[in-house]
């Protein structure tokens, strides 16, 4: 009876270490405290009616960002605690993690980072540019990306359903390698854990690229032809053309290595005929194009914001446009670089290792294209470009030390070590992750209506920059003198030195990621000073900056016309057209999406204890839940043209008054000696005058 | 050319362009995922563990049978899809009748021919060929499965609210995704089936 | 304003200072450090280690100019130089297209042209001709959480720890029991293989000098992957051939009991010797996973 009911659950199940049990106070102290914050602000409606239940992707981009960040302040954490771990773990002592503990943690490391951090950002930063840069008013399929948005989030609380719910995390690495993920080498739940979560989101992956490849290729303003497209949105194109052609192959190899743990199968046992190094092939041919998906909208958003800050076009967009087509067709011929240590012959070595050197090509042109634009130029230093200047020297020595790895005897010895682990992590935080901040910075006017704060900006990109060549570069030593990766222990106490100052390194990162969030805050509070009044604060290029800012929900008034690259530049050259309103379609929100996305959830779940019943009825929802939603005929309204005018009037209006109040003169950024003065000061006010009561 | 027809179309028409054309996408997103399964199969295909091969539990003759209804009911989805075209609601009615009667004989086929291995002590757990043949075929049956509830549906909604156009893209989609079921199932009948007698 | 933007610039200034203090932090802490890959003790690590370094020295003669160039540009084309000539509104001509083409293609065909042959020189299943020595055979079992060594010439067998004599090729046939994939890696001799359920993959290694170094497990294992480690001692004939005559005397025998027993997983293992093995038993535990396609065969 217990069994049908609750499956494998049970109480013994339930958090009881140290960390679990931390991380479900941590959590479910959040929660309450959101919970009753809203309750007490009575936000509930508006919250669901204005957020969750939105089709906007300028929102559900910002909700992106949201659980992004949360997410990678969760996998920094991670990241701080293995880092210690190494640091005290040598010779005699063995530091304060237990194996099986340490290991869990760099697993859910590495899944988090890749699939709910970058991934959760990148998908943030497509939903809230692209229609802007091709000047649509909103997505192919606005459901389908509200559904996606949601799936990603089951996938988010799937991963941290352990803390809550009990069992462990997988501890077999982030890709779950076979057999290791195996029943017999891994009875836990903590593999389904990682299966169900990498589902959930890997279907909402597919879902949101088939959409952005729809609304790339269909929803063009009128004249903008492929060769007009700007430099961010063929970046996302690339990315979300691999994404669909990569993400079914994970979801059909996380569904066999389901079959081989929930039905007993034998695809990738030791026993019964199963062939592990099947799986290791599959999940590299997702896994290496994966990076590409991640890292060509970084590209993207280098090339955008070059151009801009150099007060240049793009030196050779036909090569840059080439170089990323070249790098994302060339990512799908290399997987097997992952493994040459398997123990092919040394043709197929060979041969894979040759294709993984032609990408360098590709990618060296679109560097060599950016720096021929700085030539000439008229360069500010603004905090996007500075993380751009740091991005090119972090990411050439990784693209360098990619082509040493690339050799397949050099490989066979810097494989499973930590120089590989210092090369891939050069690539994803050098190029991935500050792509992302570059953009993120670069685009904030765009999002919230005021610009971000430089000063601290900028501290923050030092402590970045400096922190990751502290924490990374002693890896890459630490690998050549043949330490191996994931190492809970070591007995190699000259080691130590390495990892203490990796240690270190990695709190000066944490020290920038907390500049990062008193960056944002000090910029709320100059909030009116920094206001973009002007929809185009950079003397920008593209489309997106001839809307106002923050965007409209309509996005454009009048759909722009496009006649040639830079479209807004151009028009800026000869002078912008007049405005004529007409009627515009938009997309009724829709609670389908959250709706199946928990569904997702709960048979996800069901499928990880085994509890029968919840995975039947889940399932049958979902069914419903798609039927309803696919019949539902009244998915639009008409905003009318009078309407739009006047919306548009009235925000005219606003900006101008916000305009006039600006002081530009006598303005200046807040420090970060201002803001903790002023920081100290609001809190000594909250407490003195009891503010937390009117709340 | 994508630029000027969206264009001099309507919006419902440029909704139901960009649909059919992301209905597209995710049937090569389906096709790379059977891929996966063919590829697993034909790794795995020899690997039965001391157990029975394919040669041993096949019956050609019934999947023989199961590929001849199965392009049966698509030649009369096909014939559905004809009158759709020319608004005829009844003749709609009638020919996916026909397409769903085969489709359900195709599948209880299929499962009489699981059972009965399974019946025998052939399982998915047996070997790593039964894995993949059971994974593979069973894929391929749960779309089938999928469809088929899809069909009853998509003839519900027909019978209440008749043939806009919007109704006719949905019909579209169906029929694509019942001939493209029909394609990976020629695949199935090829390399699982008659290359298991070569 | 002029004495703010003197201060920024001295911020600047101060944070590049940090960022150089830390590479040659970094550059002090290695003084007297054995960087393993870079200290050879075995000709396939030399070998290795060499092509690594002929792939630095021509990536570097392409990224240290091209990055001057940039971080150059960068500063003389800065807002504030008024010295600078711009020239905003041109377009790049045909030449730069080519050659943001052709730089990156030479440099490519130049390394191809080194990684090809070495791949198949350095491939680990070839094996080491040398001056007239026969190869020594080493059976490796990879399990949970320890090496099993199998001497099959001289009818010894080790855990956790191998001992070679210099100057002669040894051939290690990897495989695995009851443990899911494993690196078998000892970075002084050179490049690491996995070792694999079912299947014998063979790397070949020669020592070149004596001295004791260290193998491991570099694929995650399991809890005990930490602690699978080994000593791999390299040493001259005539003690290669006294220390397997020691092992001779040693009473205990590797037959099915005690590799069962083996076979319990366990972490931290000490070092072991069997003076005697079963017969077979190599055999019969590649064969116990069922015959499918062996690599290095």
């Amino acid at each position: 009876m217990k069994e049908l009911l609750i499956g494998k659950l049970n109480w013994q199940a339930l958090p009881h270490e140290w960390f679990t049990l931390g991380g479900a106070a941590a959590l479910l102290g959040l929660g309450l405290f959101l919970i009753i914050l809203i309750t007490r602000l009575k936000r509930w409606k508006w919250l669901w009616k204005e957020w969750l239940t939105t089709v906007d992707p300028k929102k559900i981009g910002i909700m992106y960002f949201i659980v992004a960040g949360f997410m990678l302040l969760r996998g920094g954490l991670d990241a701080i605690m293995i880092w210690l771990q190494q640091a005290l773990s040598s010779g005699a002592s063995h530091g304060y993690l237990s194996s099986d503990h340490f290991q869990q943690i760099f697993t859910a490391h590495g899944n988090i980072m890749v699939f709910f951090v970058a991934m959760g950002f990148v998908f943030g930063l497509i939903n809230f540019i692209v229609p802007l840069q091709i000047g649509a008013r909103d997505l192919a399929s606005p459901f389908l990306n509200t559904l996606g948005f949601w799936l990603y989030v089951g996938g988010v609380l799937m991963v941290n359903m352990f803390f809550l719910l009990g069992g462990k995390y997988a501890a077999t690495g982030w890709l779950a390698v076979a057999p290791l993920s195996s029943t017999q080498f891994s009875p836990g739940v903590g593999v389904d854990y990682m299966i169900w979560a990498l589902q959930i989101s890997g279907v909402g992956t597919t879902l949101g690229a088939i959409n952005f490849i729809m609304t790339i290729l269909k929803m063009r303003a009128p004249g903008m032809k492929l060769k007009h497209i700007p430099l961010f949105t063929w970046g996302s194109l690339c990315s979300m053309i691999m994404a669909v052609t990569v993400f079914p192959l994970l979801t059909a190899t996380l569904f066999l290595l389901f079959l081989d743990r929930y039905a007993g199968m034998h695809f990738f046992t030791t026993t019964g005929g199963g062939n592990a190094m099947m799986y290791t092939n599959l999940i590299w041919m997702w896994g290496h194009p994966e990076v590409y998906v991640l890292i060509l909208p970084s590209f993207g958003v280098f090339s955008e914001v070059v151009s801009v800050f150099s007060r240049k076009r793009i030196s050779s967009y036909t090569s840059a446009v080439l170089g990323m087509i070249g790098v994302s067709t060339l990512a799908l011929s290399v997987w097997l670089h992952h493994f040459f240590t398997m123990g092919a012959g040394a043709d197929v070595n060979a041969f894979f290792g040759l294709m993984t050197m032609i990408i360098a090509v590709p990618t060296t042109v679109l560097v060599l294209t950016w720096i021929a634009t700085l030539y000439k130029g008229r360069i500010r230093f603004t905090t996007p470009m500075l993380w751009f200047l740091g991005f090119v020297g972090t990411f050439a020595v990784g693209g360098m030390t990619g082509v040493i790895l690339a050799q397949p005897p050099a490989d066979f010895q810097l494989h499973n070590s930590l120089f590989l682990v210092a090369h891939f992590h050069t690539m994803v935080i050098g190029g991935v992750l500050w792509g992302i901040f570059a953009g993120l910075t670069y685009w904030f006017p765009k999002i919230a209506g005021f610009r971000l704060n430089e000063r601290i900006g900028r501290y923050a990109f030092w402590c970045w920059l400096i922190g990751f060549w502290m924490a990374f570069g002693p890896l890459y030593i630490l690998g050549l003198m043949g330490a191996t990766r994931r190492l809970d222990h070591y007995t190699n106490s000259s080691w130590q030195p390495f990892f203490i100052v990796a240690l270190l390194g990695g709190l000066v990162i944490m020290a920038g990621v907390v500049l990062q969030i008193v960056q944002i805050i000090a910029s709320f509070m100059q909030r009116r000073q920094l206001a973009d009044t002007t929809g185009d604060p950079w003397d920008g290029r593209t489309l997106e900056w001839s809307t106002p800012s923050p965007a409209p929900f309509y996005n454009f008034a009048t759909i722009p016309k496009v006649a040639t690259r830079d479209a807004f530049w151009e028009a800026k050259q000869l002078g912008l057209p007049e405005r004529k309103y007409e009627d515009i379609h938009m997309p009724r929100n829709t609670a389908s999406g959250i709706y199946i996305a928990a569904l997702a959830f709960l048979a996800g779940f069901g499928f990880v204890w085994h509890i029968t019943w919840l995975i039947v009825a889940a399932m049958l929802g979902i069914v419903v839940c798609v039927i309803a939603r696919t019949f539902n005929e009244d998915t639009e309204y008409v905003l009318p043209a009078q309407e739009v005018e006047k919306l548009e009037h009235e925000r005219a209006q606003k900006a101008l008054a916000r305009h006039q109040d600006i002081h530009t003169d006598t303005f200046e950024e807040m420090g970060l000696r201002e803001f903790v003065r002023v920081a100290i000061k609001w809190v000594l006010d909250v407490i003195r005058n009891k503010r937390w009561r009117t709340l | 050319m994508a630029d000027t027809m969206t264009t001099e179309m309507t919006h419902e028409e440029a909704a139901n362009n960009r649909a059919m054309f992301g209905f597209w996408v995710y049937l090569m997103t389906d096709l790379l995922m059977f891929g996966v399964l063919f590829a697993v199969f034909a790794v795995l295909h020899n690997n039965t563990a001391g157990g029975s091969s394919g040669r041993e539990l096949f019956k050609l003759k019934l999947a023989l049978i199961e590929t001849f209804l199965l392009l049966t009911s698509s030649f009369a989805c096909g014939l559905a899809m004809i009158a759709a075209r020319q608004g005829n609601k009844n003749q709609v009615l009638a020919w996916f009748t026909v397409t769903f009667v085969l489709g359900v004989a195709f599948l209880s086929l299929e499962l009489t021919e699981f059972g009965q291995l399974i019946h025998d002590g052939n399982t998915p757990s047996s070997s790593a060929f039964l894995s993949s043949f059971f994974t593979l075929v069973g894929a391929h049956g749960l779309h089938i499965t999928l469809g088929l509830l899809w069909m009853v549906i998509v003839m519900a909604y027909v019978l209440a609210r008749g043939l806009s156009s919007s109704m006719v893209r949905k019909l579209t989609m169906l029929s694509l995704y019942w001939h493209f079921l029909d394609i990976v199932w020629i695949f199935i009948f090829t390399i699982v089936y008659l290359r298991a007698f070569i | 304003m002029a004495a703010k933007k003197t201060k920024r610039r001295v911020q600047v200034k101060g944070f590049l200072l940090l960022f150089v203090a830390v590479i040659v932090a970094l550059a002090a802490l290695l003084r007297g450090k054995d960087v393993a890959l870079f200290n050879a003790k075995g000709v396939i690590a030399q070998k290795e280690s060499h092509l690594m370094i002929f792939t630095v020295v021509v990536l570097l003669v392409i990224a240290v100019p091209t990055l001057m160039l940039l971080y150059f540009f960068a500063w003389k084309y800065r807002e504030s130089n008024p010295k600078a000539r711009r020239a905003t509104e041109t377009q790049h001509g045909k030449f730069l297209a080519f050659s943001v083409w052709a730089i990156p293609g030479i440099v490519l065909l130049v390394l191809a042209s080194s990684m090809i042959p070495a791949t198949h020189e350095l491939d680990p299943h070839k094996a080491i001709a040398a001056s007239g020595k026969p190869p020594l055979t080493i059976q490796v079992i990879a399990m949970r959480w320890k090496w099993l060594f199998i001497y099959p010439q001289q009818d010894i067998a080790t855990v956790n720890y191998v001992q070679v004599p210099v100057g002669t090729p040894v051939q290690f046939e990897l495989t695995a029991d009851d443990a899911p994939m494993n690196s078998f890696w000892i970075p002084h001799w050179g490049g690491q293989l996995y070792a694999m359920t079912g299947m014998v993959n063979q790397l070949n290694l020669m020592a070149t000098t004596a001295g004791d170094y260290s193998g491991g497990a570099a694929e995650i294992n399991g809890e005990g992957f930490a602690g699978m480690k080994f000593t791999a001692r390299a040493s001259l004939d005539q003690d290669f051939d006294q220390w397997v005559l020691g092992i001779r005397q040693s009473s205990d025998v590797l037959d099915s009991a005690q590799y069962n027993k083996l076979l319990t997983p366990s972490q931290n293992n000490p070092a072991a010797v069997y003076s005697g093995v079963q017969s077979d038993l190599y055999n019969t535990v590649v064969m116990k996973y069922g015959s499918h396609d062996h690599m290095g065969h």
